[in-house]
């Protein structure tokens, strides 16, 4: 009795002084945020960057091959001397595939590893569950995807396109091919939704109609219905926004019920070079596809970048869009911390408006005010050896236009 | 006009898909009662079959047809190995055969993704496959769509041949309705039930093969699939050929017919309120199987 009295006693005192201990640590980190926001370790002679991606789970087939891309250009950096004299020292982190975790290890990186910058998220969910870490603590995204736009954090770089550089150059490519009716198929969740909304303010300011809009669960391989209704729809074009797996038997149930490229061509935002081979060339060849590179794009930038990944990670593995983008996003960060001469994030955003690369996709601009990039919109062609080709491009690198400001039609959207 | 037989045969063609994947579960828990929560990965090596022959042999349309007989004996073995080596040892413990089974189910899927690797594998259809038949006007029927249709009949009229005439069937049937009494007469009931879960598995290896027509091979592609087929059972009555078959296109019809004018997800919600209440009606399902066991 007595003994046990006592264990209940000494027990009790450590659950409080682990109380005290935790409480006190709280405090002082709390001082350090609102003071000076997050410290970035200079000491040694390494500069570390967080990489934030899903390495398990649903998405970690596509996270792997863009931070295989992060790591890629962390080598050439390192390799011609790296930033400021400093070799970088990628930190890589797991996402899994859970949208909670991924704000659980930015704060990480932020707070233990002092990164200098985080590359990573691939998800708009993903970005948004880290977008108040890193708003919180002053520190640095860079964002590699394509997205629904209608955001602009300022803690965020956007290497991927805004809806004003892949979704309407994709419409207006069906326009000017003749395309007036179109039937839109997507995955349910954010990203489909509001392309679909942006679709359809489009749509009706260009004489367009929209014949049908129907979604599927992510995950969804019947798709017996959809494509009856997108057959009796007679739609001159479908502009596809499924994400995943859905998308093979999407595209499987479409050539068999004889729905052909040539009379109703598919404009895929979420389809590239890996996408590609999964789901098929039998299924997919001539159908179109909208994104800012591919690996067929001319220039020695391209060249250069393809032969380097194929070097380091296999001859197989195709380089696509994303992965090009968070390339890029790596370069810009040096590009723009040696324009500031600092590691320091709130000099780096100062330097970054105007600050350019030499990209596989062309030049890129970084845009101070938003901070996007200016990327040129390029639709392609899915051809039978399984790469894209380009089929149209904007002519010149297009400004980001994250919230549509520059088109009436999209007034009422944000 | 158009629309509506499009449509039923789409919902037809679902059912189909549903009677292929419950079919082989149909017996080994409708049967047995064994509740096999690794059908699903079954099915996803009859899958990954036809995308390995596809190496080996040359001609998607040979290939296929190959693949089917091979994918019953590899999904099969799986399963027979599942029974003697697990199962076997759990019969009187439910609720420790489904943990089993679950735990069989997420090592086979490593071992998938160890072996093919975690992306989806694609497999290339032969060109009658992908096409479609005209019928009238703008309808068409697309063939692989026909061929899955076909392949259920053909399983389910093989089954019920295999259940009827033979005296594997009739020892199945005997072992179903009063094991012990089986025993007594001198049937042979570990062997029984050995063989009924080899055919079994082999047909979820058959619906695994059906299916790389319609959509992605990949490691996860049965955890999918496993719930729909247990729907079908249940709902078809636990014990009963019949009532899955009637139930798996049931479901499909009505599937498509909400589908068409609502969504996809309303569809679903659709089927599952309506097989609640169903159960709440009728919970042993559409048909019973009366026996003499006092079990």
């Amino acid at each position: 009795m007595l003994a046990d009295h006592w264990r209940r006693r000494t027990l009790l005192a450590t659950v409080l002084a682990a109380g005290l201990v935790l409480a006190g640590c709280g405090s002082k980190t709390g001082q350090n945020e609102s003071a000076v926001g997050a410290s970035v370790d200079l000491t040694g002679d390494t500069v570390k960057v967080g990489l934030l991606n899903s390495l398990s789970g649903t998405m970690a087939i596509s996270e792997v091959t863009v931070r295989d891309a992060v790591l890629l250009a962390v080598e050439e950096i390192n390799a011609a001397g790296g930033v400021l004299g400093k070799k970088i020292e990628p930190i890589g982190e797991d996402g899994a595939s859970d949208w909670p975790t991924f704000a659980e290890k930015a704060e990480k990186l932020i707070k233990e590893n002092a990164v200098a910058a985080v590359f990573g998220c691939w998800t708009s969910a993903s970005r948004k569950a880290v977008k108040p870490v890193f708003e919180e603590n002053k520190s640095l995204l860079f964002y590699p995807v394509q997205y629904e736009g209608l955001e602009q954090s300022p803690y965020i770089f956007y290497t991927g396109a805004t809806t004003n550089q892949q979704i309407v150059p994709g419409l207006d490519y069906l326009k000017s091919q003749g395309k007036s009716s179109v039937y839109l198929v997507g995955s349910d969740y954010v990203f489909p939704r509001t392309a679909n909304k942006i679709i359809k303010a489009y749509a009706q300011a260009n004489g367009m109609t929209v014949l049908g809009e129907d979604y599927a669960p992510l995950g969804s391989t019947e798709f017996g219905t959809i494509v009856n209704k997108v057959k009796a729809a007679k739609a001159d074009a479908v502009f596809n926004t499924l994400n995943g797996d859905s998308n093979v038997a999407f595209f499987k149930e479409y050539k068999s019920a004889g729905l052909a490229p040539a009379s109703t061509p598919v404009v895929s935002v979420s389809i590239a070079e890996e996408e590609v081979k999964s789901i098929g060339t039998q299924y997919l060849a001539d159908q179109l596809t909208a994104w800012n590179y591919y690996q067929t794009t001319p220039g020695a930038a391209n060249q250069k970048f393809v032969a380097a990944y194929k070097a380091k990670y296999g001859a197989d593995k195709p380089t696509s869009d994303p992965m090009e983008a968070a390339y890029v996003s790596v370069h810009l960060w040096k590009a723009m911390v040696e324009k500031a001469g600092s590691f320091e994030v709130e000099k780096v955003k100062a330097a970054a408006d105007g600050v350019t690369f030499d990209a596989p996709e062309g030049l890129v601009t970084v845009d101070g005010a938003t901070q996007h990039i200016h990327k040129t919109a390029r639709i392609g062609k899915v051809g039978q050896d399984g790469l894209i080709t380009e089929v149209w491009n904007s002519g010149a690198p297009l400004k980001p236009d994250p919230y549509l400001k520059g088109y009436p039609w999209a007034t009422g959207l944000s | 006009m158009t629309v509506l037989v499009s449509q039923l045969f789409t919902g037809v063609s679902i059912g189909a898909v549903l009677l292929l994947i419950a079919l082989g579960l149909s017996l080994t828990f409708g049967q047995m009662g064994v509740i096999n929560m690794a059908h699903g990965e079954f099915i996803m090596a009859g899958a990954y079959t036809v995308y390995v022959l596809q190496g080996a042999v040359s001609g998607a349309g040979v290939s296929l047809l190959v693949a089917l007989p091979v994918a019953f004996l590899v999904a099969g073995a799986l399963g027979a190995a599942l029974e003697y080596l697990l199962i076997r040892r759990l019969y009187a413990r439910p609720l420790d055969t489904l943990l089993v089974t679950w735990g069989v189910s997420l090592i086979l899927q490593q071992l998938a993704r160890d072996i093919f690797g975690a992306p989806n594998v694609q497999t290339r259809a032969p060109d009658w496959l992908t096409g479609n038949v005209p019928v009238f006007g703008d309808l068409t029927l697309s063939t692989n769509r026909l061929f899955i249709l076909a392949l259920a009949v053909l399983a389910v009229a093989g089954l019920t041949l295999v259940l009827r005439l033979t005296p594997l069937g009739r020892r199945i049937r005997a072992v179903v309705q009063n094991r012990d009494l089986a025993a007594v007469s001198g049937i042979p009931t570990g062997r029984v039930d050995r063989l009924t879960f080899f055919i079994g598995s082999g047909l979820a290896g058959v619906a695994g093969v059906a299916l790389t027509l319609l959509g992605p091979i990949g490691p996860t592609m049965g955890t999918n699939l496993i719930i729909d087929a247990f729907l079908v059972v249940v709902v078809g009555g636990i014990g009963t050929l019949k009532g899955g078959v009637i139930v798996a296109f049931a479901l499909g019809t009505l599937q498509s017919l909400v589908e068409y004018t609502t969504t996809l997800s309303v569809a679903k919600v659709v089927v599952f309120v309506a097989i609640v209440g169903f159960l709440q009606w009728r919970p042993q399902g559409l048909f019973t199987l009366r026996t003499r066991s006092l079990a």
